[in-house]
């Protein structure tokens, strides 16, 4: 084996490979080629390294030098410059602070200083497409281990409740509990499953995406121990389609165990079999909900059904099912190999570990960070996302996609669980953290939400597929500028009636977007409902644009544009909107070189 | 409303129904084949027009209503054609918050198409999807395989442009 003195690692997750980190890996390929050290310095692809507003992120080791935004115009200066002589390119390091200092290891930044990483721990550290790197890095130590020593499934169980892990899908059932029903179940012929849900459908949410594109074999080892701690022979795994990348990397990953004889019949020659099959989704929300996932690998329309009984009493084709996350999965092999008692020390009282949130929306650094349960708000945006960019002040911050809540600036210092984000009327979710900033109306946002969930609603029950259509209507009402006050009467009594008695989750908690703002940001919808006024400037009927008459320099650019002939004056002089033609099309405040068109 | 049947005629070739027939072999009999058929089929003949959902419902013994029930049930499947380019705008919340309701209103606007719809010469359809995970780059957009990323209304012009100089 030749030596390798050094190694460059760019991520190839879904951010960076949209700002084309493929085409780097070609090119550092050639130029090393033509450096003539193809065979000392290796070109590695990783999954994501977290920092995605920063990418293409290339790293380069030993020296773990960060480099962002790497063009390929930078590749052949980094391998000229870096690789060659030994001096690490200034320009490209990740820059931080206002004073612009440059980085060099990600390990020092804000962005990871705050971060601890358990089930991203080999993101952006191995090659997921290569199990030999992940064997490398302890991987399948815990399958051996219970597989050769002959673990009782009751010693697994029991570790995993004193763990205190709970469901990282968002509703936080404890995991140990959940496989202790499912080893408990009774099953007529024998036959049990072990399923994975990987459809992540919160819009902004990417934790289990990078998770199986990082580091896919966790999941597929702590999936075959769930197997043999409830007694299945198959399991599951039920991907969004819409992710190619973590589908080809699942495809390859699992071929490469069956290869190894880590998975298929007699695992390790111990006699276990278990077999995995990936199942794509097809773009519908609902099937996050476990029942209606089990309902869509069936082959039908991904309706929910209702519970009891439980999916690990009876779930797919009838059978006993045991249902976890894609980030559940991810932490079982760490808390296995380091011990429950480690794991439990993480965390607050009643939430465990750690937690990965897709860090979106209006915040410097933009990506996925993994951070110990009871991190403050705080501490997420202000230090590790880096806060609001522009200058702007921090408005909201949104959790659980559509079915959390908002929670405002003066709640800034909530500590994040389960059940402090509960308390404050959102939800831990799965991990979608979207920040808002003065210029976001939340009234509009809910609106957006809600407008998500009447498409994804699947129209089974009529609470939801009825409820969140009225609910719907009556936000456009208001953003149109012709709610009245009784309105938001009515819209609160109707979010607690679809709360009592929607079928599933997505029904249920459907309304938390609509309640929460509600309750935070009540002043915007009376604005909004009295002075026929958007705070923020983003609802269409309710924004009016004005002409600076200082501004204007009478060039007609703005007239002449204008799609309904709103806006007058003379060549040279002044012109004037007429706010009974104005459709608030936006157009003039487009088109203006002067500056003289603003919204109010 | 983008689901509802097309007036655009069905123009499977034998060779494609040949693949199909294939594939409606390999899964028939095993519990849940419907879905895995259902997307092989698009792959093969880019929708899933009445004249294929026929020949899987025959193919795999299940009833047609059935089968319309979960190719109409996800938005995966289009039961209509789609452009030579394909157009998604993605409406997740971080791009949302950051301006992706102009930038699809930009779209609409230049193709004067609605998403869900395709152009008259069929060279353009449009689809606002639910992120695509580039949450760093938002707001985006997707071209077929091509992301375009940090996007404002006013490159969505000159972007289209390319494509219908190419045509």
């Amino acid at each position: 084996m030749s030596h390798i003195r050094s190694h460059i690692m760019v991520c190839t997750g879904t951010g960076c490979t949209s700002s084309e980190s493929p085409k780097l890996i070609t090119e550092f390929e050639q130029a090393l080629k033509t450096a003539g050290m193809d065979q000392e310095v290796r070109v590695v692809k990783t999954g994501c390294f977290g920092l995605c507003a920063m990418g293409p992120i290339v790293m380069v080791f030993p020296e773990g030098a960060c480099y962002t935004r790497v063009t390929v115009d930078d590749v052949h200066e980094i391998v000229s410059e870096h690789i060659v002589k030994g001096r690490i390119v200034k320009r490209l390091l990740h820059m931080e602070g206002e004073e612009g200092q440059s980085v060099t290891s990600l390990a020092d930044t804000q962005f990871y200083k705050h971060q601890l990483r358990i089930a991203l721990r080999n993101c952006g550290v191995i090659n997921p497409e290569s199990i030999d790197e992940y064997i490398g890095v302890d991987g399948y130590t815990a399958l051996e281990r219970i597989l050769t020593e002959k673990t009782p499934p009751q010693e697994i169980i029991d570790a995993l409740k004193q763990s205190g892990l709970r469901g990282r899908g968002g509703a936080g059932f404890p995991t140990g509990t959940k496989w202790q029903f499912t080893y408990d179940a009774k099953s007529d012929d024998g036959v049990k499953y072990v399923c994975c849900n990987a459809d992540e459908g919160d819009p902004g949410a990417f934790m289990d995406r990078s998770v199986l594109e990082g580091d896919p074999f966790s999941v597929i080892e702590a999936m075959t121990i769930a197997g043999y701690a409830v007694g299945s022979h198959q399991g599951y795994i039920y991907i969004r389609a819409e992710y190619p990348i973590a589908v080809k990397r699942l495809e390859l990953a699992i071929a490469q165990a069956e290869e190894y004889g880590l998975l298929g019949d007699d695992i390790l020659g111990s006699g276990f079999s278990f077999r995995l099959e990936l199942r794509l989704g097809a773009g519908a929300f609902v099937c996050g909900e476990e029942t209606a996932l089990i309902t869509s690998i069936e082959g039908h329309r991904g309706e929910p059904r209702p519970r009891p009984p439980f999916p690990a009493v009876k779930g797919l084709f009838g059978k006993p099912t045991l249902l976890n996350n894609v980030e559940t999965y991810a932490n079982i092999t760490w808390i296995l190999n380091n011990g429950w008692e480690k794991f439990a020390a993480i965390g607050t009282e009643k939430s465990k570990g750690t937690k990965v949130f897709a860090l979106g929306g209006k915040i410097t650094n933009t990506g996925l960070v993994e951070v110990p349960m009871g991190t403050t708000l705080r501490t997420i945006i202000e230090d590790i996302g880096g806060g609001i960019p522009n200058g702007k002040k921090f408005k909201a911050a949104q959790t659980g996609g559509p079915s959390g809540g908002c929670i405002p600036a003066e709640l800034i210092d909530t500590p994040i669980d389960y059940d402090s984000l509960t308390a404050i009327g959102s939800m831990m979710g799965s991990g979608g953290l979207i920040v808002m900033d003065e210029d976001n109306c939340m009234v509009d946002i809910a609106k957006f939400f809600l407008e998500f969930c009447v498409d994804e609603s699947c129209g089974k029950c009529v609470p939801c597929r009825i409820g969140t259509k009225r609910l719907y209507d009556l936000l456009c009402k208001i953003t149109d500028g012709k709610g009245t006050l009784e309105d938001l009467d009515t819209i609160e009594e109707l979010c607690h009636h679809l709360k009592d008695s929607a079928l599933c989750a997505l029904g249920q908690s459907a309304p938390n977007p609509v309640l929460s703002t509600l309750q935070y940001f009540r002043d915007e919808y009376i604005a909004h409902v009295v002075d026929k006024r958007c705070p923020a400037g983003v609802c269409r009927n309710l924004t009016r644009y004005i002409i600076d008459p200082g501004k204007c320099k009478g060039c007609t650019l703005c007239a002449r544009n204008c799609p309904v002939d709103a806006i007058s004056g003379a060549v040279k002089a002044p012109h004037v909107i007429d706010q009974n033609k104005c459709i608030h099309c936006g157009l003039c405040l487009n088109n203006c070189r002067f500056d003289a068109i603003s919204k109010s | 409303m983008p689901n509802c049947k097309t007036a655009v005629p069905y123009r499977g070739t034998p060779e494609q129904e040949e693949r199909l027939r294939h594939v409606i072999e390999a899964h028939k009999g095993q519990p849940g084949a419907t879905m895995p058929v259902l997307q092989a089929a698009q792959e093969i003949f880019g929708y899933l027009p009445e004249e294929v959902q026929i020949m899987v419902a025959e193919g795999l013994d299940i009833p047609l209503s059935e089968i319309y029930g979960v190719a109409s049930f996800y938005s995966f499947f289009s039961l209509n054609p789609k452009g030579k380019y394909q157009i998604s705008v993605c409406l997740g919340t971080a791009c949302y918050v950051k301006g992706a309701a102009d930038v699809l209103a930009a779209v609409e606007k230049k193709l004067n198409i609605a998403p869900g719809g395709i152009t008259n010469d069929g060279l353009f359809s449009l689809d606002a999807c639910r992120c695509i995970g580039a949450c760093g780059l938002a707001p985006v957009m997707m071209i077929n395989d091509d992301v375009y990323g940090r996007l404002t209304a006013a490159q969505v012009g000159p972007i289209l442009d390319e494509y219908i100089k190419k045509g």
